[in-house]
Parts: C-alpha cells; sequence; structure tokens
C-alpha cells in the first residue's frame, strides 16, 4: 500500500530509497503512529525526507496521495488548486460565516478576487492589510482578523484541515541542480597544504631524530598542521544581466567560502573598471580602487572571475564605454592588468557554453585572457580548478 | 516510555513523535531549525526526562571522527617507558576513551548528543557511518571490537553550514523544528517565567513578531532571543505599558541588545524609523 506513496514522492523529486521505506513499515509494525492520519504524516516525514528544502514537494506529493488522485505537475500553476479551496471551505464555514462570504457578494465573487490577488502576488506574504498570506487583516489568508475572511491553511498544530496543505515549507525549496556540497567538492581540488601557525601536530620524524641526537633520551618535536594555503580572490559580475544566475552565484560563494580560508572577493558591474565594490551597494564609499587590490594581493593568488560576460563591445575597448560612469580607461586594459599581475586565473560563466559565441563581448574576453573560461557547473568548476592549480 | 513537554521544555506534538519514532526505532535523529530553536536544549530535556546521561560531543573544525573512538597517547607510553613507570606494559592505559566509547560501555542506555556536526570537515559524517550504523567500532591497538551494550541515543544538530552526505543521511532519521508560533511561544515563556503578567507578554511577543518581519533583517530574533530579552525587562521592571506606548517613529525596541545581534540590522531599523517619521511628518 505504501509502493503508492513511495513512488509519488520518488516522482516528486524528494530522493527516498528502498530503505527508507522499509524503515517506515518498521515504524508502522513498531506502532509509532497508528490510526492517525497526522501522526502517520509526519513520520513518513520524519523517515522519508532528509532536508527541509525538500518538505514542499512531499507536502506536494503526500497531498495528492492522500486524496488518491494523480500527483498535480508541480509547477507555479498548481501551487493553489482550485478543488481544495472550494470543497474544504464550503464543508467548514458556520452558518455566520456563509452569510458574511455573501456580504462580499458570495462565495465566487470572492474566490475571483482570491485568484486575482493571488496572480499579482509573487512572493510568500505575512501581515500587512492586502496580500495573501499570515497574521494580517486581508480577507485573504490565514491566522488573521478579517471575518469575512478566506483562510488558506490552517494555524495551530491539530486542525481539520490538513497539516501538508499548509506548504509551510515552501520557502525552503530549492531546485538548484548545484548543490553546495558538490560545488565544495569540486573545490577540493584547489588545495595547496603548507606548515605554518600554531605547532599542534606531532612530528614522528623529527622527534625520532632529536632522540637519537639526545642519546635516546626521549625529545618530542611538534609541528604546524597541514593547511590549505591557498589564496583566492573572487570578482563576481552584479550588474543586471546576472540577476538571473544570482542563485547560482550564492551557491558558489557559500562553498568557496567554507572551503578557502583565505578568500577575498569584490563586485564589478558588467565589465572591471579602476573600482571594485566591497558590497552590492554600488557607492563610492563601499569601493576600493583596483589598483590597490593589484598592489596588496601576492602573484601567486588564484583570481576567480564570475560573471556571464555579456556587455557591450564598448565596454571592453573603449574608454568611457561604461554604462554607468566615465572610465578613462577601457575595461581591457584593466582585464590585462590583471591577468599580467595573476598568471593563475579562470573565468566561471553561469551561461551554458553553446551561448558563448553569440556576443561579442565573450570573444573579445578570450582573446585577452586566453581560453580560461568554464560553466558555473560542478563538472565546468572542476576544470577550472585544473587550470588554476597547473 | 514516551518523550512529552516537560515542566521546562516546550515540545510541539511533532517533535515528540520525531523523538518517540527515533528511540523505537533505534535511529539517530538529525535536528536543524534556525538558532535558537532549542536544538541543543532538546537533548538535555530529552535525558532529563528519561533520567539517563547525556554525554555532548561538541564538534569544531578540527575535530576528526577518530577522536569520538578513542585516541592512542603513544608519547606519553614512550615517556613513561623511559622513566619506568608502571603499567607502560599495557597499551589500554594510554588509550584515551573518546565520547562514542564513553557512551558505548555505559552500564544504562545513555543520550548521546552530536553538538553542531556541520562545523567539521566535510567528510567527518562519512567517517561515522559504521559506528552509527551498527554501534560498534574496532580498536588496533588492543585487537578487540567495541559494541554497544545498550544502544545509545543520538541526537545530532546541524545549522546547515555544509551540506551533509546522502549517505549519512539515510541513517538518521530528520526534523526540522520549525520557528514556533504565538500559540506555542506563549507556553514556553510560561515555562520559563511561570509568574510573568500576561499583558508585558501579549506587547512583548506582539514588538517580537514585529521584529522578526520586517523585510531583510540579517538575523531574526528567535526564540531564545525572546526569552533574554523577557528576562531582560523583569530585571529592569519595565511595564508593559512602556513596549505599548509605541511612538510609530521609534521602530527600536527597549534593551534591543538582547533581540538584534547585528549592527546591520540596527541601522536598518533606525532607517525604517527615520523614514517613518518623515512619512508622518
Amino acid at each position: 500500500m505504501l509502493i503508492g506513496l513511495f513512488n509519488a514522492v520518488r516522482a516528486a523529486g524528494v530522493p527516498v530509497s528502498l530503505r527508507e521505506l522499509l524503515d517506515l513499515h518498521g515504524a508502522l509494525k513498531a506502532h509509532v503512529a497508528f490510526a492517525d492520519q497526522e501522526d502517520f504524516y509526519e513520520l513518513t516525514r520524519l523517515i522519508w525526507v532528509k532536508d527541509e528544502r525538500h518538505y514542499d514537494r512531499f507536502d506536494q506529493a503526500f497531498g495528492a496521495w492522500w486524496q488518491g488522485v494523480a500527483s498535480q505537475p508541480l509547477t507555479p500553476e498548481a501551487v493553489i488548486p482550485e478543488d481544495w479551496l472550494r470543497r474544504d471551505f464550503m464543508r467548514q464555514l458556520s452558518d455566520e460565516e456563509k452569510a458574511a462570504i455573501e456580504k462580499l457578494g458570495g462565495l465566487d465573487a470572492l474566490m475571483e478576487a482570491f485568484r486575482q490577488r493571488l496572480a499579482e502576488q509573487k512572493e510568500r506574504h505575512a501581515g500587512g492589510n492586502k496580500w495573501i498570506g499570515t497574521g494580517g487583516s486581508s480577507p485573504f489568508g490565514s491566522g488573521g482578523f478579517h471575518p469575512e475572511g478566506i483562510r488558506v491553511g490552517q494555524g495551530g498544530n491539530r486542525s481539520a484541515v490538513k497539516v501538508w496543505d499548509k506548504r509551510q515549507f515552501r520557502g525552503l525549496a530549492d531546485d538548484a541542480e548545484l548543490g553546495v556540497r558538490n560545488l565544495q567538492m569540486a573545490l577540493r581540488r584547489l588545495r595547496r597544504f603548507a606548515r605554518h601557525g600554531a605547532q599542534e601536530e606531532f612530528d614522528l620524524g623529527g622527534t625520532i631524530d632529536a632522540t637519537a641526537r639526545d642519546a635516546g633520551l626521549l625529545n618530542v618535536k611538534m609541528r604546524p598542521e597541514r593547511r590549505n594555503a591557498i589564496k583566492v580572490l573572487l570578482l563576481l559580475d552584479i550588474g543586471g544581466s546576472m540577476d538571473d544566475h544570482v542563485n547560482a552565484c550564492e551557491q558558489l560563494f557559500t562553498a568557496a567560502r567554507g572551503e578557502f580560508k583565505r578568500l577575498t572577493h569584490y563586485y564589478f558591474h558588467n565589465c572591471v573598471y579602476e573600482r571594485l565594490w566591497q558590497g552590492d551597494g554600488g557607492t563610492y564609499s563601499n569601493s576600493i580602487s583596483t589598483m590597490e587590490v593589484l598592489r596588496t594581493h601576492p602573484p601567486d593568488t588564484r583570481l576567480i572571475f564570475v560573471g556571464d560576460a555579456a556587455m557591450a563591445p564598448y565596454e571592453i575597448t573603449h574608454p568611457g564605454g561604461s554604462v554607468e560612469h566615465n572610465n578613462p580607461e577601457p575595461g581591457g586594459i584593466w582585464l590585462q592588468r590583471l591577468a599580467a599581475k595573476f598568471p593563475r586565473l579562470a573565468w566561471l560563466n553561469p551561461m551554458p557554453q553553446d551561448s558563448w559565441n553569440y556576443t561579442v563581448s565573450n570573444r573579445l574576453i578570450t582573446e585577452i585572457l586566453g581560453p580560461r573560461m568554464f560553466e558555473l557547473t560542478p563538472k565546468g568548476i572542476e576544470l577550472a580548478m585544473r587550470e588554476l592549480v597547473r | 516510555m514516551t518523550f512529552q513537554s516537560t515542566d521546562t521544555y516546550v515540545a510541539t506534538a511533532d517533535l515528540s513523535l520525531a523523538v518517540n519514532a527515533a528511540i523505537t526505532l533505534q535511529r539517530p535523529l538529525l535536528i536543524k531549525g534556525e538558532p535558537g530553536t532549542g536544538k541543543t536544549l532538546l537533548a538535555e530535556e530529552l535525558a532529563r526526562s528519561l533520567q539517563t546521561r547525556l554525554i555532548t560531543w561538541h564538534i569544531k573544525s578540527t575535530t576528526k571522527a577518530q577522536q569520538g573512538l578513542y585516541e592512542y597517547d603513544a608519547v606519553s607510553r614512550l615517556r613513561d617507558s623511559q622513566l619506568g613507570v608502571e603499567g607502560v606494559n599495557d597499551v589500554r592505559n594510554y588509550l584515551r576513551k573518546g565520547k562514542l566509547w564513553e557512551a558505548f560501555e555505559s552500564g544504562e542506555r545513555v543520550v548521546l548528543l552530536i553538538d553542531e556536526i556541520d562545523k567539521a570537515d566535510i567528510e567527518f559524517p562519512n567517517d561515522l557511518l559504521q559506528e552509527l550504523d551498527r554501534m560498534e567500532f574496532y580498536v588496533y591497538e588492543t585487537d578487540e571490537t567495541i559494541r554497544a551494550r545498550h544502544r545509545p541515543i543520538i541526537v545530532i544538530t546541524s545549522n546547515n553550514e555544509k551540506e551533509l552526505p546522502d549517505a549519512f543521511l539515510r541513517r538518521c532519521f530528520f526534523h526540522y523544528i520549525v520557528f514556533p508560533d504565538a500559540a506555542t511561544l506563549e507556553k514556553i515563556i510560561a515555562v520559563h517565567y511561570p509568574n510573568i503578567e500576561k499583558a508585558l507578554v501579549d506587547e512583548a511577543l506582539a514588538m517580537f513578531f514585529q521584529l522578526r518581519d520586517v523585510p531583510n533583517i540579517k538575523k531574526k530574533p528567535s526564540t531564545s532571543e525572546l526569552i533574554d530579552w523577557l528576562k531582560l525587562l523583569l530585571a529592569d521592571r519595565i511595564p508593559a505599558s512602556a513596549l505599548r506606548e509605541r511612538d510609530p517613529g521609534k521602530a527600536i525596541p527597549p534593551l534591543y541588545g538582547a533581540l538584534i545581534k547585528n549592527e546591520q540590522d540596527v541601522q536598518l531599523l533606525e532607517r525604517l524609523a527615520f523614514m517613518h517619521r518623515r512619512q508622518s511628518r
């Protein structure tokens, strides 16, 4: 009987294996949950789902399976299926509430307004008095104060509307193929160990040496632990065309920060000019001169650009070509300076490789930096890291 | 014996179910959730309610899996052999037991907390697979296998700093502690301060949730911060009316240091207050 649910959950993209299916059978046999649908839901989630980002997909699959219908396609159109609005509401409403609905022009009008507002609204919302969400005074939402309102989901823990319909984990869902973990695994290649810092590791060879010299009297030697001594300078493009790739860049950044102890990062807009930004504010006060960056980083620093390399060719070739300010020197000169100072560099591009040739700027950059552009995928990063340690 | 809310800890129904399932099926329970929602506290309370010992293994970035099993102190042994100390013949005297060993050889069923597993190296969880699965490990120095006399109840916490490997996750049950709603929070406050004035709680909670809803706030205040803040409010005898007389231009609550831990957030609130003043003028 659980095979159906198992397949539905797997089809929804939650990685659940045979082992967990057997575990659930074991748990049911041990009567951890018995004849209580909410307990069963929570138990299944506990055993099958290992990441809060998958909770939302699990909730949808479970809801669909429970109703005995085929799984809804997990597209934005399906986020609030019409039937669970209608059926559950009419059944639950008291006579007073039904009268209150009449006040707003009947259920159909209310539903229509709800659907309109849902279409306008792009994200989860709480508080406030217009959007659909929780804790506000809009007629639509949950836990609010509007007497004639529609309640989506339910507050409280044990109530008639199913918990999985609350979909409270939607904000945690994350469909990116790049996981932070596989990025980190790819970045691991860029390790060069050196010993420095506090002496905290036992040095066997040194101890034997010193002990022999002391005529057999033990003379313990310690040495610093091996650490990753690689220095990384990360330059990230946050120009307008990069907005689509924010997620991928954030993941790369999270992974890199965990992996490299000595990582500095700056932002640029479209192309590198005489100043780089420390935050994403784009104001002069939080910027730093590119010359200073060139001066303060040793030449064995690994330089990684992240950007889609899509810009107007003038931004690279002409003084004053920047879209934001009047730059005295063209971006290409700055790229050359960086490439001359840091011979080990790579460019990671979030666009798929076959689209690179369509932009002129992309070709210009490849001319300046050499064929050192890689896709921002675990595979591409691995190639880039190989290039950087060479 | 089942785990439920105690007089010092409020466990929601789904959390109790998770804990009880993990105990019944003898699986490690992986707990995640916003910082300050009581992940570590859960293990302490669980040990208390089962009237058993809690063994805590705090994980740091330099922690190795082997350190949880045992460490062989060859240097002391070598030194002792030169000084002719008694007992140097027995290698057992130089094995320092780790937290897992301690939990395995305990005469009763203990609770073992592996705290903040995500702090360790990315390979760390993989090195513990066999030990957590079979509850045994092999000691090379003495050629013996240490088996758990009573399978300990293992609680693992993570703050999501690193992703955990799939093989490790398969062996665990996973529960995500959701940030409590107002009703649960009131229960939690009642547990900590039984004699607190109702009006003060209401006002403080309203202000607290308002603060959590501020867009773009970096570190949302959580349960433990709310408890600390209430303690300060009580200590300073700040009346409920002080919270209620909310000047709309003053977005920063009194004694905010307990709630907001980030100077950028303080600046953000000041900016919002400033904009509010300008609008209302």
